[in-house]
């Protein structure tokens, strides 16, 4: 009885408890519980997703799930079963074609996957079973195995970390497969654990699997000899993670937590939500048109058939009479049956083979990014990645960029700059420096020359030195060259001289976020080095060459919300100091006020030239005041649930009343052509919203180096200062502004034309537009809900009629909420977000197009994004090249399918008419089936590959053609109506045509006649080499692989057409082409008829292009001028000489 | 590629292909290339076009309803009344000489041959001699596929079945005496129908290939008693079963009866007095078709076919026309880049 609800609490709910418990190395317990073993599941990773036995239904079932398959399938079925004009073959082939091309490539994606899985699964990897190395395979290991790994070694599953080689109980990972990040972290062993392992007896306890690879929660309870259990916490620091790679450690013992398909890395595996394109979306609309078309045929088809069977002798005359079961079957079932005739007879006007050409040119498309030696940065010997195709042509139409500031527009390359301790400033820069003269206003610039007391400069040291998670880097070969390199920079650039630090020191440090090693290297050069870190002692070595030690007690890690971190430390003296650095919003509430004064003003000067600014404080803590914070740190982080909140409490706790020291600059610069990217994508129509976490003032200085403002921009400010301007509630006040500036910028403003930055040279009054975090907390989420949307509204266009948007102290969330505001408002442009850290992943994510930029953030960004590029820069080349060549390919690629088809299945339409509606088709089934595949599939897909109807270097000068395109522009409907009025035209040409000219079918010089297989040859014949001419037309870009598939092509056609008609097929039943094209090649009238009816097609195509000829390079020179006109404008902006060089950030992104 | 990449990692490779930099042709249509080009077209249409239209204007066509539906036709009697082996005639005149040679077309109207059933209900490997399929024709060939007792039909099928069976015979009434006009029956049907898709079985004598099969229900005669005189027209070979077994492509149609290249009437027919006399047998009533027999020569271009000429003479003229109306268009703006 007890056993069983033991049972069940243990084994039957295990799924739905929150914790699991692990037996370190399977050992049961001298507890008197009965020991049931927790079912866990086994270590195989099984990435792939078909067995041999299940590949076929399943993959089947996968791709008929496919709205377009499971069509074809039906019109298959239909063909099948119901009686019908053409054999199943003609639409079972190609479907057969399609399913089959796409089972083999997913059946051998499949099979590597197998392949990968089986090498994972059946590496060999130590275990330690009964105090014995034993080998066994990767697969076999069971949670609560003591795994041993070595160096350079991936874990095989997720490992709580027991014990290590090196002494002080660390060991170093990289997450490179994982997110990408190369750089060493540290994990730690759980402590007091036995040297022993095979005398360990404990368990852990710990949450359920679950994806977030930062997150982990965990408790081990260690028993020894009878004595209370002892308890530890574990954290993300105690976990490896499976994919992770041991680094720097020799070996480590580790024991299984998560295995197989639970751990971190095979929970993350899920693929990403797919994204569909405008394009997408188009074809799907035209292709309900089509739909339509298709449906209504049939039924007028149905109709007429009926209706003129009605009239006597004509249903059944005597030389075509029915059959016995014909005659028996219900009236409305023929109806019925004939319908679907038609329906199977018309159904080549919504091809198969679109989908498949598409599916290639996206995919083959592709390429040209990651081929594109333009994208190549060689300082991280990387191009681009495309992470997915499917959004080429979605680069093409972007309207809005919202961009991250810090490693995006800058360099996230840190430099440190000054600090200030006690309101002194320290500049290590010469004094020459152009900044002072802009200064000197400043108050305490003139007290450059006095110091701070050296008490306080050296405390100030020290909590640079101290403050930080930073590692000194072993390995020193790499460094050396790296250092070597620097050398060279130094000597090209002397100017910088002082900026870079000498080569040996360059080398040392490891950290996740550039401006800690900025920060560490800036105390470096007062005197203060930092040595390392071992076993919980922090060495430093100060001014006198003395070697200090600090005990390093607690690190209170970094995280967004609170925009700071501490270090409690204890030094030799026996002192305990918290250290704490962080966003000055965050610290001047937690420090004495009488200190803030002297710092702010520093600090907001640091913030205008555009620098990343920190506070330091520290605090003395007492012995008592250490033990309850020691208490309270340790108890949450035991805690199982809640940990985050409750950690969060400690240290708004312990990080109060502290002694501010000083603040810190550091300076990140732009990115390379950054202001010319932004020029040229406002020039091109699109707007810029800058999306950061940064201070204002940094921010906005970094948009006027873009460029994004200019001099004679009136900015519009809606921030948390504006709001409280009038000492109202900030809602009303909120009111009255966003009244206001929709009145000067929306109201007043003269009616917006195409391309928002056109206005600028005009002369029209600019506007930017600026808001904060809090502010937009307000418009998005107002008391009342009218209110809201109003706000929202008015928000929204102010936005739009502002020529840029800087949106500072964003919450990554809210960086995806704007995104999704935008993205949903009127009109719904199309949106991308470019960034490369991981707060900037959830807009990558929101937005229509996600980029990353494969900055020092790590990988987050990148592996998130849809495409990502080295450089900010490369994304004018990306948007304005690439982007506008693939949407007119693939826009092009569209609507000559669609009419092709249209002009394909029109004769075949009209012959009803002439034929008693009775599904006669008008080709024959090899031309009906050959037609998409082999006819006239191949120059399309070229054309869609390779044309460039402007070239690229044209592209790029003249940003302005791409609001050419904007808005879905090839794909609107009065274009579709053209292609479709095109087709129809096609189609009535060439169908009266040959019916015009079988007035008298005796068309060759010995008297004989054309039957209808002649008739049907000779439309043919008309409309594959018209179709195919026509995309020669439209082809402005021929190079030898345009030639060689369009002329192939219509040889190809007359080639099979010889062949296919030359034989007696034994297959067939019917031999109905036989010799009908060689005789119809023998009649001079066919060959008349055929090329009268090509050029009458063609000619008003002719026309329009020569019509229009004229017009598009002679607008092409007018815009050139005016864009040399806007180019030679834009730089005059006085602000930006001082702020070329500057730049700055977010003290956001500490960590 | 895959293997490329790992050689050199990561560096894209520098070809004209991947930067997208093929060397290109980049057509351009200035005036200067369309405007003579459309000149030359349209001339070159208009001259083809001239010559199509005299061609076609020269040649003579005389066509002329037999079906009998007026009371003052001499066929009426075969119209309405159901009798066999009814014989009517056409008298007509011809006033100038009829160049030869002369072609003789059998035409039907509202006769739907290209109907998807009709067209379907053959076997085309039972007309290339397969014996297997005299035994058990194919099941496409319904209703036509077995007689009531169950015997296999050959030929199956409806087309085989409806075969035009009006014979005709052409009288030239020279001073009361009526002198028979030569038929020539071969070369009316493709070259490869007669040689290659069609075939008799190879069994001697023919009839015995046909034992334990029963000729189609609306013929007369077996299909191998369609020419007594001359074997190598005889069963599946009969020329005039060729031009019916290839089916039209329009409801009105016209097919090759007979050519007229021999005697004296080689060089066509003079102008006089002829009879043609009808064993009128086929009927098309039924479904309000119509008979037409058809005289004819042909030139280069086939018989006669205004349409082509006219098209011609039309669209080249319309290049022609529009190739101006550019030149003053661009005359008049002179666009600056057309050199």
């Amino acid at each position: 009885m007890l056993r069983r609800s033991l049972n069940r609490l243990l084994g039957g709910d295990e799924r739905r408890v929150d914790n699991r418990t692990i037996y370190i190395g399977h050992q049961s317990f001298p507890v008197n519980e009965a020991f049931i073993p927790p079912k866990f599941c086994d270590n195989r990773i099984v990435s792939s997703k078909y067995t041999v036995w299940n590949f076929l239904p399943k993959n089947l079932f996968e791709q008929f799930r496919r709205i377009a398959n499971f069509y074809f399938l039906i019109i298959f079925l239909v063909q099948v079963i119901v009686d019908t004009p053409t054999s199943p073959v003609t639409s079972g082939l190609p479907l057969f074609f399609v399913i089959t091309v796409t089972a083999i490539k997913q059946g051998y994606e499949d099979w590597l996957r197998h392949k990968a899985d089986r090498e994972v699964n059946k590496s060999t990897v130590k275990v330690l079973e009964n105090g014995e190395e034993t080998s066994k395979e990767s697969e076999k290991i069971k949670v609560g195995d003591i795994v041993e790994v070595t160096e350079n070694d991936t874990f095989p599953c997720d490992l709580i970390l027991l014990q290590s080689s090196r002494d002080d109980g660390t060991c170093f990972v990289t997450t490179a497969s994982l997110d990408g990040e190369s750089n060493h972290k540290t994990h730690y062993t759980v402590p007091d654990i036995e040297r022993d392992l095979q005398s360990l007896s404990a368990t852990i306890e710990c949450e359920q699997p679950q994806p977030d690879l930062y997150k982990f929660n965990g408790r081990m309870h260690i028993y020894k000899n009878d004595q209370e259990p002892t308890v530890r916490s574990l954290g993300p620091e105690n976990l490896l993670l499976k994919g992770a790679t041991l680094k720097n450690t020799q070996k480590i013992c580790g024991v299984a937590v998560y295995t197989g398909m639970e751990t971190k890395m095979a929970l993350n595996y899920q693929g990403k939500s797919q994204k569909r394109s405008v394009v997408e979306k188009s074809i799907n609309a035209f292709l309900l048109v089509y739909l339509c078309i298709l449906v209504s045929k049939a039924l007028v088809c149905t109709t007429l058939k009926y209706v003129w069977q009605n009239k006597p002798g004509q249903d059944e005359p005597w030389y075509n009479e029915k059959t016995q079961k014909e005659k028996d079957t219900n009236l409305y079932l023929k109806m019925f049956t004939d319908f679907l005739s038609f329906m199977v007879l018309f159904n080549f006007i919504i091809p198969v083979s679109m989908y498949v050409t598409v599916e290639m040119q996206k995919f083959l498309g592709s390429f040209f990014i990651t081929w594109d030696k333009d994208f190549f940065d060689p300082e991280i010997q990387e191009g681009a990645l495309v992470n997915t195709s499917d959004l080429n042509e979605e680069l093409g139409q972007v309207e809005y960029i919202f961009t991250d500031k810090t490693g995006t527009l800058t360099q996230n390359n840190m430099e440190f700059i000054e600090c200030c301790i006690d309101g002194f400033q320290y500049k290590h820069r010469g004094a020459c420096s152009e900044l002072d003269g802009f200064c000197v206003t400043d108050g305490p610039v003139n007290k450059l020359q006095q110091k701070a007391g050296r008490e306080r400069e050296e405390l100030f040291l020290r909590a640079l030195c101290l403050c930080h998670t930073v590692q000194v880097k072993e390995s020193t070969e790499q460094a050396r060259s790296q250092g070597e390199d620097c050398i060279d920079q130094v000597d090209g650039l002397p100017v910088e001289d002082e900026a870079l630090q000498p080569p040996q020191e360059e080398r040392g440090f490891i950290a996740s976020s550039p401006d800690e090693i900025a920060l560490v290297k800036g105390a470096m050069r007062y005197g203060f080095t930092f040595l390392g870190l071992e076993s919980k002692t922090m060495k430093i070595l100060n001014r006198n060459k003395d070697v200090e030690m600090y005990e390093l007690l607690h690190v209170l890690n970094f995280d967004p919300v609170r925009r700071r971190m501490s270090v409690i430390v204890r030094s030799r003296s026996g002192d305990t100091l918290l250290f704490c650095k962080g966003a000055d919003s965050s610290i001047f509430p937690r420090v004495r006020q009488e200190e803030v004064e002297r710092i702010r003003m520093h600090v907001e000067r640091n913030a205008t030239d555009g620098y990343r600014t920190l506070c330091v404080a520290y605090k003395h803590l007492s012995e008592e005041e250490y033990a309850q914070a020691d208490e309270g740190l340790r108890e949450a982080r035991l805690a199982l649930q809640d940990r985050e909140e409750k950690l969060m409490a400690v240290y708004n706790q312990v990080e109060t009343g502290m002694n501010l020291l000083g603040a810190t600059a550091v300076e990140d610069r732009l990115q390379e052509e950054a202001a010319e990217t932004m020029e040229a994508l406002q020039g091109a129509g699109m707007k810029v919203w800058v999306l950061t976490g940064d201070k204002m003032e940094t921010a906005k200085s970094t948009c006027y180096a873009c460029g994004l403002f200019q001099k004679r921009t009136e900015l519009l400010e809606l921030t948390v200062r504006t709001l409280e301007d009038g000492g109202r509630k900030r809602e009303d006040r909120l009111h009255e502004l966003l009244s206001e500036y929709h009145k000067k910028a929306v109201q007043d403003a003269p009616p917006v034309k195409a391309g928002g930055s056109r206005g600028r040279f005009f002369g029209k009054q600019d506007y930017g537009f600026i808001i904060d975090g809090p502010s937009l907390s307000i418009v998005l989420s107002s008391s009342s809900e009218s209110n809201s949307n109003l706000y929202k509204n008015l928000f929204l266009q102010i936005c739009q009629n502002c020529t840029a948007v800087l949106c500072c102290r964003m919450a990554p969330l809210q960086k995806a909420q704007i995104v999704k505001m935008v993205k949903n408002c009127k009109g719904s442009p199309i949106t991308l977000s470019i960034g490369d850290g991981a707060n900037d992943v959830s807009m990558i994510l929101e937005a229509h197009v996600g980029i990353g930029i494969k900055g020092k953030e790590g990988r987050q960004a990148v592996r998130n994004s849809d495409y990502a590029i080295p450089k900010l820069k490369h994304l004018k080349k990306l948007l304005l090249a690439h982007g506008h060549l693939y949407y007119v390919r693939i826009a092009h690629l569209v609507q000559y399918f669609f009419y092709k088809n249209l002009c394909f299945i029109l004769p075949q339409f009209l012959y009803q008419f002439f034929c008693g509606y009775s599904q006669q088709p008008l080709y024959d089934a090899a031309y009906l089936t050959m037609y998409n595949i082999c006819f006239t599939s191949m120059p399309i897909l070229a054309y869609s590959l390779f044309e460039q109807h402007i070239c690229i270097e044209f592209l790029l000068k003249n940003a302005n053609l791409y609001s050419e395109v904007a808005k879905n522009a090839m794909l609107r409907w009065e274009l579709f109506l053209y292609w479709t009025l095109l087709g129809v035209f096609h189609g009535l040409v060439f169908f009266f045509g040959v019916r015009f000219l079988f007035g008298n079918p005796a068309l060759q010089d010995n008297g004989q006649v054309f039957g209808n297989w002649s008739y049907g040859t000779i439309v043919f014949t008309v409309l594959v080499f018209t179709v195919t001419l026509k995309l020669a037309l439209d082809t402005r870009h021929w190079t030898w692989i345009n030639h060689f598939v369009i002329w192939g092509s219509l040889a190809f056609y007359v080639f099979f057409s010889f062949f296919w008609g030359g034989i007696i097929w034994p297959f067939q039943k019917h031999q109905r082409l036989y010799f009908v094209f060689a005789n119809m090649l023998s009649s001079v009238s066919a060959w008349l008829v055929i090329i009268l009816l090509i050029l009458l097609s063609l000619l008003p195509e002719i026309l329009l292009v020569v019509l229009r000829k004229p017009r598009g390079p002679y607008a092409r020179k007018k815009k050139m001028v005016q864009s040399s006109e806007g180019g030679l404008q834009s730089p005059r902006s006085p602000v930006r000489p001082l702020l070329m060089r500057t730049f700055s950030d977010e003290s956001s992104t500490v960590i | 590629m895959v293997k490329e990449k790992k050689k050199s990692p990561d560096r894209p490779d520098n070809t004209a292909f991947t930067q997208q930099r093929l060397p290109a042709w980049q057509p351009i249509l200035s005036a200067g290339i369309v405007i003579p080009g459309f000149v030359l077209i349209g001339l070159a249409f208009i001259g083809i076009g001239v010559g199509l239209f005299i061609t076609s204007r020269d040649i003579q066509v005389l066509e002329m309803d037999y079906t009998g539906t007026e009371a003052s036709s001499d066929c009426n009697k075969c119209a309405i009344t159901n009798t066999k082996n009814c014989m009517c005639s056409l008298d007509f005149n011809i006033s100038t000489l009829f160049k030869g040679p002369v072609f003789f077309y059998y035409g039907l109207t509202n006769y739907f041959q290209n109907h998807r059933r009709y067209g379907v209900s053959r076997d085309d490997s039972q007309l290339y001699g397969d014996l297997t399929n005299f035994k058990d024709p194919s099941t496409d060939c319904k209703p036509y596929r077995v007689d009531s007792n169950g015997k296999p039909i050959v030929p199956c099928g409806a087309v085989a079945n409806s075969m035009f069976n009006d014979t005709f015979k052409l009288y030239q009434n020279v001073n009361g005496q009526r002198n028979l006009v030569p038929f020539d029956g071969k070369g009316i049907a493709w070259w490869t129908d007669y040689n290659v898709k069609f075939r008799n079985p190879s069994v001697e004598p023919l009839k015995n290939a046909f034992n334990d099969t029963v000729k189609p229900l609306f013929w007369t005669r077996a299909v191998y008693e369609l020419d007594f005189s001359d074997p190598s027209n005889n069963g599946f070979l009969n020329q005039d079963f060729l031009v019916w077994m290839r089916r039209a492509a329009l409801p009105n149609f016209r097919k090759l009866y007979r050519r007229i290249t021999e005697g004296d009437y080689k060089e066509g027919l003079p102008a006089g007095n002829y009879t043609l006399e009808i064993s009128y047998n086929y009927p098309v009533l039924r479904f309000d078709g119509r008979k037409k027999v058809v005289f004819s020569n042909v030139s280069w271009m086939g018989g006669k076919n205004d349409f082509l000429g006219i098209a011609y003479l039309v669209i080249g003229s319309l290049c022609v026309v529009m190739s101006m109306v550019m030149l003053i268009v661009y005359a008049k703006f002179k666009f600056p880049e057309d050199n």
